[in-house]
């Protein structure tokens, strides 16, 4: 934003006041993610920089949290690092078996969310559609309704899903999805619609049905025209949309603390529990990868979204 | 449209004599069109349909299963239904008679075999807490067998039996449908002859809760809107190369796991943290007196504050980008101050993206529940924590539903006036 060359002194002064102010709220908004990397390698168990992280010294800094981080919970995490000991972090170490939790239920949710959200997406975007505004109110609403409320309705839901069936004379009882890892996939792919929604709706508003038109008319039969002609052109939307959920899924708590069982030990629970219990540098450590992941899915986002902006420049509007 | 009752009709000659628009097999036109629009939507609608049904099953019915019991508790009627039918057959105020005595006797008896006097016992604990105890104890006694007079046998296991305060307790349960969780949801209850009072003063936490939750809410609604507006202001009028750099900055916050910030929060602000050692390093304050900025509401505030942040910024910004500059320029060439043309020509033009942003904020904030959790110490607890708390601790779920109902009612309310000012589908993700 340039200055105009008619700016009286005030207006000058204020200018930079402005930047300086803006520079501030930029600061804000970043230095608390920033901050903890450093923190991260703390060498001693505070929360602060220490007399040596302040002078650089070596002795201050150490990789000792992210070593908790993959001995918790081992058998025997003191022994020499061989095979055994690998295979035992791998099967017992905490937070490995909360990462690989996290990756499983967001992986299948993830998938869940993309496949329904972007058929309902390609429907909401036709013409056609009857009753677009609310159906889209509903299925928008997963985001808005507080979690608290959702986690609450899911943990009745899932602990007998067939209670309604009861109504309609049949059988009421069919086990249970709370505790199992289908139930907590089903709750995070609902949460995650939204976003999938959300973003493949908008690739769609640029997008040039006569294409679609143009290939029937050619001979292409539905399907061949929805997978060589439609989904090149929405697939970064779709791309964006399945990282949206993903994060969703990658980053949930609420539902996970009401229907998991002690099996589907999440990263986002052993770090709840983690903060709640005592909070210990090992969370920074966590905190710092967790940081570190979200800057390549925002990279990707970025980088699908300029591709998807000149896909779309391609195709008279 | 023509004939669609008969498409027999269509097809004779009689449709192209009497003039009509066919289409190349003989079909009127128009009904050729009504059917072939009908099939569009009825595709449309075909691929919308999975997903609605699964949001239907997975979310709308356990949401409304849920709040069901905030108002539907069948576990004492169930369970007691002699002593239940007797407060069905007699008026407020009766006092027990030896038919009462023998029902409670009964059915207490019935419960105790049954092994259900714990899910009794439970409901009257919400009502008069501290009685679950009561029947678990009484249950157990009554089972190794009870000899009438009844009255005399049950105040002998327990003198609490003449204590009203239960026997009024008991009539409210005996009636599967009550409006009593959300009388107590706003701090009111039903006095002994049936009438709505105020609880006592001690106990009067849920408006209060409910207030702070708002009050609360609209500061950091406020507060977001006051760091936003420059910034949304900066990116949208700095070259599209430096904005997308600067935008990263507030995507970053956006993207990083609600935990993480949470966390980051709670070890800058603590007496020990990086906060308060700069402002001790800086002599603002002695080091002895290190602010207490968390567990409490300033830190539900500063950490709320700042991960709402990027969901004002974002619909700011895409509403000031199509803000043609030229206005504010006409309107210093016609005279006006920087100031008169900021609030009088630049302001307006944003009131859409503040409004979406405003409303987002707002929505999401009032139903926060991590962070408060987590930073909010006491005085920070909003009313989502409030209906943890029921789920988890006391175990009072028809409450927990009664406060849930409470709020998702004003969350569905300012998501309709969403959708009525913004549009659901104008919402933006980066």
């Amino acid at each position: 934003m340039a200055l105009p060359t008619y700016a009286s002194p005030l207006e000058r002064v204020w200018h930079y006041t402005y930047l300086v102010i803006c520079g501030l709220i930029f600061f804000f908004l970043i230095a608390p993610i920033i901050v903890i990397i450093p923190l991260s390698f703390n060498a001693e168990p505070y929360f602060t920089f220490t007399e040596k992280m302040r002078s650089f010294d070596p002795d201050g800094y150490s990789l000792r949290w992210y070593n908790n981080l993959l001995t918790f919970g081992m058998t025997s995490a003191d022994g020499p690092r061989d095979g055994r000991w690998w295979a035992d972090a791998w099967a017992n170490a905490k937070w490995v078996q909360a990462a690989k939790n996290s990756i499983i239920i967001g992986f299948f949710s993830t998938l869940l969310a993309t496949v329904l959200g972007t058929l309902a997406a390609l429907g909401l975007s036709r013409p056609e559609m009857p009753f677009r505004r609310p159906i889209m109110a509903i299925l928008i609403s997963p985001m808005i309704v507080p979690l608290i409320i959702t986690a609450t309705g899911m943990f009745f839901f899932y602990s007998n899903p067939c209670e309604l069936l009861g109504l309609f004379g049949l059988p009421s009882n069919c086990g249970r999805l709370a505790g199992t890892y289908l139930g907590v996939i089903l709750a995070h792919a609902t949460l995650g619609i939204p976003f999938v929604i959300i973003t493949v709706t908008a690739t769609l508003v640029g997008f040039d049905q006569s294409l679609n038109r143009a290939a029937a008319s050619l001979g292409a039969n539905p399907r061949t025209t929805f997978f060589r002609i439609t989904m090149p052109l929405i697939l970064p939307g779709v791309i964006s949309g399945a990282l949206f959920a993903f994060v969703t899924s990658f980053d949930e708590v609420v539902a996970v603390l009401f229907i998991a069982g002690p099996e589907q030990q999440t990263i986002p629970r052993q770090m709840w529990n983690g903060i709640r219990e005592q909070i210990s540098p090992a969370i920074l450590a966590v905190a710092t990868l967790l940081v570190l992941f979200s800057i390549a899915l925002l990279t990707t986002v970025e980088l699908l979204r300029r591709r998807s902006e000149r896909i779309r420049g391609l195709t008279p509007q | 449209m023509v004939n669609s009752s008969d498409p027999q009709v269509a097809t004779t000659p009689v449709a192209a004599a009497e003039g009509r628009l066919t289409t190349a097999d003989g079909k009127p036109l128009a009904w050729s069109l009504a059917r072939s629009q009908a099939r569009a939507k009825r595709r449309a609608f075909l691929l919308v349909l999975p997903l609605l049904a699964f949001i239907l099953i997975t979310f709308v019915v356990p949401i409304g299963q849920m709040l069901q019991r905030s108002f539907y508790n069948a576990g004492f009627p169930a369970n007691m239904p002699e002593i239940s039918q007797w407060f069905a057959d007699h008026p407020r105020g009766a006092d027990p008679d030896d038919a009462a005595w023998t029902a409670l006797a009964n059915d207490l008896q019935a419960s105790a075999e049954a092994r259900t006097i714990g899910v009794v016992g439970t409901r009257i604990n919400y009502d008069v807490p501290g009685t679950r105890s009561l029947f678990t104890s009484t249950g157990r006694k009554v089972r190794r067998g009870i000899e009438p007079p009844y009255r005399e046998a049950l105040l002998e296991m327990d003198e609490d039996w003449g204590d009203p305060r239960i026997w009024s307790a008991m009539r409210e349960a005996s009636k599967p449908v009550t409006g009593n969780f959300y009388l107590a949801a706003v701090d009111r209850t039903r006095a002994d002859d049936g009438s709505i009072e105020q609880v006592e003063p001690r106990q009067r936490i849920y408006v209060m809760l409910f207030m702070r939750t708002f009050w609360l809410s609209l500061l950091i609604t406020g507060l977001t809107f006051l760091l936003g507006f420059p910034v949304a202001h900066l990116l949208a009028t700095l070259p599209m190369r430096k904005s997308n750099l600067l935008m990263i900055l507030v995507l970053l916050p956006f993207w990083t796991s609600l935990l993480v910030r949470t966390t980051s929060w709670m070890v800058l602000l603590q007496q020990q943290g990086v906060v308060n050692d700069i402002l001790v390093w800086l002599g603002v304050i002695g080091g002895s007196q290190r602010l207490q900025m968390i567990y409490n509401q300033t830190g539900t505030i500063i950490a709320m504050t700042h991960i709402l942040l990027p969901f004002m910024i974002l619909p700011l910004y895409s509403v000031m980008r199509t803000i043609n500059p030229s206005y504010v320029r006409a309107a210093r060439s016609l005279g006006a101050t920087s100031w008169t043309a900021f609030r009088r020509i630049y302001f307006p033009q944003t009131l859409p993206g503040l409004g979406a942003g405003a409303l987002l904020v707002f929505i999401l904030a009032v139903g926060y529940y991590i962070t408060p959790a987590l930073v909010g110490g006491s005085s920070g607890q909003l009313i989502s924590n409030m209906i943890a708390m029921h789920m988890t601790d006391t175990l009072n779920w028809s409450m927990a539903a009664a406060l849930a109902a409470l709020l998702l009612a004003s969350v569905l309310i300012l998501y309709w006036l969403y959708d009525r000012l913004v549009g659901v589908d104008n919402l933006k993700l980066g």
